[in-house]
């Protein structure tokens, strides 16, 4: 049934695309009734999914026979989660999107494009559909940022596209070659995953597919692609890229590289979890000290997907588990952050600059926008009661028992993590101005419409549900690194 | 397990739903909200005091009455994580304390800000705020203390910043909550490494918990960098969020600002509560923090090692007994330990203090008591030289937590937690008064312009001079047991006198600045520059007026408070160390004799007369004549005052150093960014760039010039075969005729053969 979630969004795609251009108002409408249909198969197939259910196989038959290629749909507990959160993100992001009046038809063709690419790299259980899913996933990506996008918007996607195809490219290298080495003729990744590649092998390929992976991650100094790129791209491809786009790198980091290549990620273990707390510092740092509204929450996202990718390498239950929920986490955060910065904030008042907005006294103009940014710095700034709270502790906890050092540091950037979120917030929306201290009203700005109350409450609900019971999701992630398929990673990280 | 355990959460749950209905109401709605506010915080309180009366009821020989509820919250692998509530005595005074005073400031809330528009709001954070604390208090876990930790700070954060189109409150709200913020990483590691080293975080759970006997073996038996034991490490991590939160020294910087925050926050929050804590933490986490790794020899001096720092039999076995629960949680764990009766173990811990000596305070406890003493002094030199009314206050607070942790350093859990009782009622009694001042001259902070106020507010003038008594210490009132309490430890504890000095130097420091700002506040006359032109002036606040009853009569009840709560703590009646220790003290007047009690006392007096004496004959004796003149001191010693008033440019070194270079180092990542990775993506691109346009001229002139050749060919080609069909039909005709011939020669060859 998961597998409705990829092919839906497409069906969706074909239809927009024959749709008279003309007709706004049913693109619309279409666009949000494929991604609401997608996040009910994502959210049943959630709920059907039981934490021993193992690996469930929805679709297998063979494509390409003569290369041992198969198209393989599968799902565990960390599939699931991953689709549950493309599916709240694209609804929301359509929700976010329904101002959009320039050739609204292409632009949610793409959109599902993109969403449908990214169902279907969370789903893939063969290394060759998952590759091709997620090549999907980027073409769409690059037409959104380039035709709806705003500032330096071609630099800005041509520089993302680019990132992505070198990751891709690295990637690509080392599966065929570990295709070659095993010489199983399978592309099935629960077979490669239990063959022992020579440890010599390992000790380059697992770098090559992880950093080529990783890239779509933010990895540091692999991240310049991230602030740019969310900063030149529309609203909604903002929140799809930080909610789910670099969920995929760490995605694909954590299914394919680490899997493949345990010996080889032992070999990288601290080196690249120092590249990891780097990310997460200076991430940091950089927000702390830019102008572009937009900007700081770009950074943001840099430093927050560095606690996945250091959750990753720990190599424990608590610290890979916690870096799925980070996932899940930062994609919901990240997409509130965005969706009030772009949406709400830029498109009425066509300024990202702190130094403007801070004149603007916007949160009498615009109260709901004031109230939902407060509680998304809540939640960024990882305070209890929020998905990010659990979701870096456990990656803090996992990080202290593999580098106490790299703990340290995390810990440290948390609390720049709080700085930067704070002065971002009272230079938007709580300075002082000439006009309020003369006690007169502030200039009024288009309310917020119905469309965005509702994407805010839902992502804001989303983050405090999983903050309040984080068995939903831990209950179902934690067992699926029980499966044959982490063996060897198991077996490398001792638990 | 009784039932009132079990419903132990409702006392924060009550304020928690009424900050939630408070959200989503419209500002207008202010009776409704401050109502709500109110009745949430009574039902707690009633609860608190429920609660409060079970755990005085039989200890029977379990020695401390505790009783625990856990549950798991969330699970990974074999490793459950748990939350959970406890009742103790240390959790149920607290309750009654928080939630009684904090029903007081609600109320006074009313009329303090009756002219705010935003009231709807405030009171919704003021119930936040309570329903944090409370969680706070009853936790059972470190992780949900911590939880609520975080959350007392938000709360703590909307507040200060309550009126956030002033910048200056703006600032101090984020400056509040980064400086706690950075105490709470050092808290949170700790919490990490406690977890990994004892496997939970619950407190106590039948022997399970951390700070249950076979844990604390465990963490002390390790040792970590520079021979530490692993204990030792930890409760220093975690005394550094109690540092943040708890305004000691150097992270005090936050408190004064916090000022900035309407007044009954300042008392609810930043005097009574969320300040305490940080004691609070230390105490709850008082095992831990008392572990010394000489004792851990034998499972029974684990047990004994905070009895050791007080080499006198009374203090020993007061401080013993309250860590006697140990002992009986562990019974079967400590099959080494011979089994002691109660008053054996008091003799056996006399014994074994005097074989230990000056080593045995363990060295987190010192440390508490270090910091506590720098604090105590530095905070009281500040406050001699301010001149703002709530920042007197608000140094006078951050010296008083001082005093607070070296009563938990040198005297154990029940020392500090009676400053920590006692000065909740006389610091929110004086914020109050304070409070009330300020509305009665109309939002005047500067003390230089107010004087003679005791005319016009003579309420809040008499409620003001009990509690600034039982701050100064001035025999009889709560300040006077509770402070005696600790110098009276400090005199004895076994690795330094210093303390006990310095925090003599303390209390004649508070006597004096509290008496000079009674002196500044109420005597002389009304100085504001207001007055002196009051018949021009025209709104309304000419002269200051008295507060409404809804105000004065919470200063009522917290003076009566500040006067008499000292006598559930006095060394004839120690009611409250026996209740936190789990045993019931007699009325004896013979303790008054022992061990240089009665000595103690009249020092302590006597510094305290010589204290307001002293400030009387500077400020009271002869009164302040205008709002410019230079303070007495000032005129004294002007470079010494100076640096005071200028809280020793503590800020100052901080914005030169710590922020500088933090902003630097944003600064660099930033260029970094902007330049070297970027130029580096750049480079790359004009190399690809530069390739492709030689892979073009390569297609110019090699590939392409073949190709062209080739084509040139197939043209010429072309160009012949063309020159075939001019359209001449002969030519045509001429050719199907010789075709047709052709074909039949090969046809008919082809039969032939």
């Amino acid at each position: 049934m998961l597998a409705w979630t990829v092919y839906s969004s497409f069906i969706g795609m074909v239809i927009l695309m024959l749709l008279n251009p003309a007709n706004q108002r049913a693109a619309r409408i279409i666009a949000l009734l494929t991604a609401v249909t997608g996040f009910v198969i994502a959210a049943a197939g959630f709920a059907q999914h039981e934490a021993t259910s193992g690996i469930v196989t929805i679709a297998k038959f063979s494509w390409v026979k003569s290369l041992g290629i198969d198209y393989h749909l599968a799902a565990d507990g960390i599939s699931v989660t991953l689709v549950l959160l493309t599916g709240i993100a694209a609804v929301v992001g359509i929700l976010f999107s329904w101002n959009i009046e320039h050739r609204v038809n292409q632009f949610f063709a793409f959109y599902l494009a993109l969403i449908g690419g990214v169902y279907g790299v969370f789903l893939s259980f063969d290394l060759f559909l998952l590759f091709v899913f997620y090549e999907l996933a980027i073409i769409p990506k690059y037409f959104i940022i380039a035709i709806w996008g705003s500032t330096n918007k071609e630099y800005g996607a041509m520089k993302l596209a680019l990132y992505s195809f070198i990751g891709s490219a690295m990637v690509l290298v080392g599966l065929v070659a570990a295709y070659v080495v095993a010489g199983a003729g399978t592309t099935n990744l629960l077979v490669l995953a239990t063959y022992p590649f020579p440890e010599s092998f390992q000790y380059w390929a697992f770098p090559l597919v992880f950093i080529g992976f990783a890239i779509l991650a933010g990895l540091w100094p692999f991240h310049t692609w991230a602030p740019t790129g969310h900063v030149a791209a529309p609203t909604a491809a903002s929140m799809l890229l930080a909610g789910v786009v670099m969920k995929l790198g760490a995605y694909g980091a954590l299914r394919v590289a680490m899997t493949l290549f345990p010996l080889g990620l032992k070999a990288w273990q601290s080196e690249l979890g120092l590249l990891a707390v780097i990310g997460i510092l200076y991430g940091a740092m950089v927000a702390l000290v830019q102008k572009d509204f937009k900007f700081v929450i770009g950074y943001s996202s840099v430093s927050h997907m560095g606690f996945v990718l250091l959750g990753l390498l720990t190599l424990n239950e608590i610290g890979l588990s916690g870096a799925v929920l980070q996932m899940f986490s930062h994609g919901i955060i990240a997409s509130l952050l965005f969706a009030v910065v772009g949406r709400m904030v830029y498109d009425r008042t066509h300024t990202r600059e702190l130094g403007v907005l801070q004149r603007m006294d916007l949160t009498r103009a615009i109260p709901f926008a004031s109230v939902t940014f407060v509680v998304g710095s809540m939640a960024s700034m990882g305070l209890p009661g929020f998905s990010g709270f659990v979701a870096e502790l456990q990656v803090l906890i996992g990080a202290w028992h593999a580098f106490p050092g790299f703990a340290l540091l995390a810990g440290l950037g948390i609390v720049i993590g709080v700085a930067y979120t704070l002065r971002a917030l009272q230079q938007s929306f709580f300075s002082e101005t000439e006009r309020t201290a003369a006690g007169k009203q502030a200039d009024p700005l288009e309310p917020i419409s119905v469309p965005e109350r509702i994407g805010g409450t839902v992502l804001i609900a989303s983050t405090l549900i999983v903050g309040l019971c984080p068995r939903l999701l831990l209950d179902l992630i934690v067992p699926s690194f029980r499966s044959p398929l982490f063996e060897a990673l198991r077996r490398g990280g001792g638990f | 397990m009784s039932s009132t355990v079990n419903n132990l959460w409702l006392i924060p749950a009550f304020p928690l739903l009424a900050a939630a209905v408070l959200a989503v109401t419209k500002q207008r709605h202010r009776r409704f909200s401050a109502f709500l506010a109110i009745a949430a915080m009574a039902i707690a309180f009633l609860i608190s005091g429920a609660a409060f009366l079970s755990t005085l009821g039989d200890t029977g020989e379990e020695g401390i009455w505790r009783e625990v509820k856990n549950f798991p919250w969330f699970q990974i692998g074999k490793s459950t994580v748990q939350l959970g509530w406890i009742l103790d005595p240390l959790t149920a005074s607290m309750l009654v304390m928080v939630t009684f005073v904090g029903l007081l400031i609600f109320i006074y809330s009313i009329g303090y800000m009756a002219h705010d528009s935003n009231s709807t709001r405030f009171f919704g954070f003021l119930s936040l705020f309570a329903a944090a604390m409370l969680g706070l208090v009853i936790s059972n876990s470190l992780l949900l203390l911590f939880i609520c930790w975080e959350l007392v700070g938000l709360a703590s954060y909307l507040l200060i910043g309550f009126w956030y189109h002033k910048p200056s409150a703006a600032a101090a709200a984020k400056k509040a909550f980064i400086t706690t913020r950075i105490g709470d990483m050092g808290l949170l590691l700790g919490m990490l490494w406690l977890y990994s080293e004892a496997g939970t975080l619950l407190f106590y759970d039948n022997g399970n918990g951390c700070l249950e006997a076979s844990a604390l073996t465990k963490l002390v038996a390790q040792t970590t960098v520079f021979g530490m034991a692993v204990s030792t490490g930890i409760s220093l991590l975690i005394f550094c969020g109690a540092m943040g939160k708890s305004g000691q020294v150097p992270l005090h910087v936050w408190l004064p600002d916090a000022m900035e925050g309407p007044t009954p926050v300042s008392a609810l929050i930043h005097a009574a509560t969320m300040v305490a804590a940080g004691v609070f933490l230390i105490a709850r986490m008082y095992p831990l923090m008392a572990l010394q790794p000489e004792a851990s020899v034998s499972a029974s001096q684990v047990v004994h090692a905070p009895a050791l720092s007080i080499s006198e039999k009374e203090r020993a076995s007061r401080a013993l007994a309250i860590v006697q629960p140990v002992v009986h949680d562990s019974k079967p764990l400590l099959k080494s330990a011979p089994p002691v009766p109660e008053g054996e173990s008091q003799v056996e811990g006399k014994a074994a203090a005097s074989q230990h000596g000056a080593t045995s305070t363990s060295t987190a406890l010192q440390v508490i008591t270090w910091i506590g003493t720098i604090t105590a002094v530095f905070a009281a030199c500040i406050a001699v030289a301010q001149t703002d009314i709530k920042r007197i206050l608000a140094y006078s607070t951050v010296s008083q937590l001082g005093f607070m942790m070296i009563g938990l350093g040198v005297g154990g859990v029940a020392v500090g937690m009676f400053h920590l009782m006692t000065h909740a009622f006389f610091k929110a009694l004086l914020f109050l008064g304070a409070g009330s001042v300020i509305h009665g001259c109309g939002g005047e902070q500067d003390i230089r312009r107010m004087g003679g106020l005791t005319q016009y507010m003579p309420t809040t003038f008499l409620t003001y001079a009990a509690g600034m008594m039982a701050l100064s210490g001035v025999p009889v009132l709560a300040g006077f047991w509770s402070k005696d309490d600790i110098l009276h430890a400090a005199s004895v504890w076994s690795v330094s006198r210093w303390p006990f000095y310095l925090c003599l130097f303390a209390a004649l420091l508070t006597a004096f600045y509290m008496t000079r700002q009674v002196c500044y506040v109420f005597l002389g006359r009304y100085r504001s520059s207001d007055a002196l032109s009051a018949n021009s002036s025209s709104h309304g606040h000419h002269l200051p007026h008295e507060s409404p009853s809804v105000m004065t009569i919470p200063l009522m009840i917290l003076a009566f408070c500040a006067v008499l709560l000292g006598l559930i703590g006095t060394p004839v009646w120690p009611w409250f160390e026996g209740y936190l220790s789990g045993h019931h003290p007699s009325l004896s007047l013979g303790n008054l004799f022992e061990s240089g009690t009665i000595q103690i006392m009249l020092i302590s007096t006597a510094v305290v007369f010589i204290g307001i004496g002293l400030a009387w004959r500077l400020y009271g004796s002869r009164a302040v004549a205008g709002s410019e003149d230079p303070d007495i001191l000032e005129r004294a010693r002007p470079e010494v005052f100076s640096v005071l008033r200028n809280k020793f440019y503590v800020d100052e070194l901080y914005e030169a150093t710590v922020i500088r270079f933090n902003a630097w180092a944003g600064w660099v990542c930033d260029w970094f960014d902007r330049w070297v990775w970027t130029g580096a993506v750049r480079l790359l691109s004009y190399l690809v760039l530069g390739f492709s346009w030689l892979n073009r001229l390569f297609d110019e002139y090699v590939i392409n010039l073949g190709f062209d050749q080739g084509c040139q060919q197939v043209k010429n080609g072309g160009q012949m075969m063309s020159s075939l069909q001019k359209g001449q039909v002969q030519l045509y005709l001429r050719v199907i005729g010789m075709a047709l011939t052709a074909l039949l020669l090969v046809l008919t060859w082809g039969i032939g053969q």
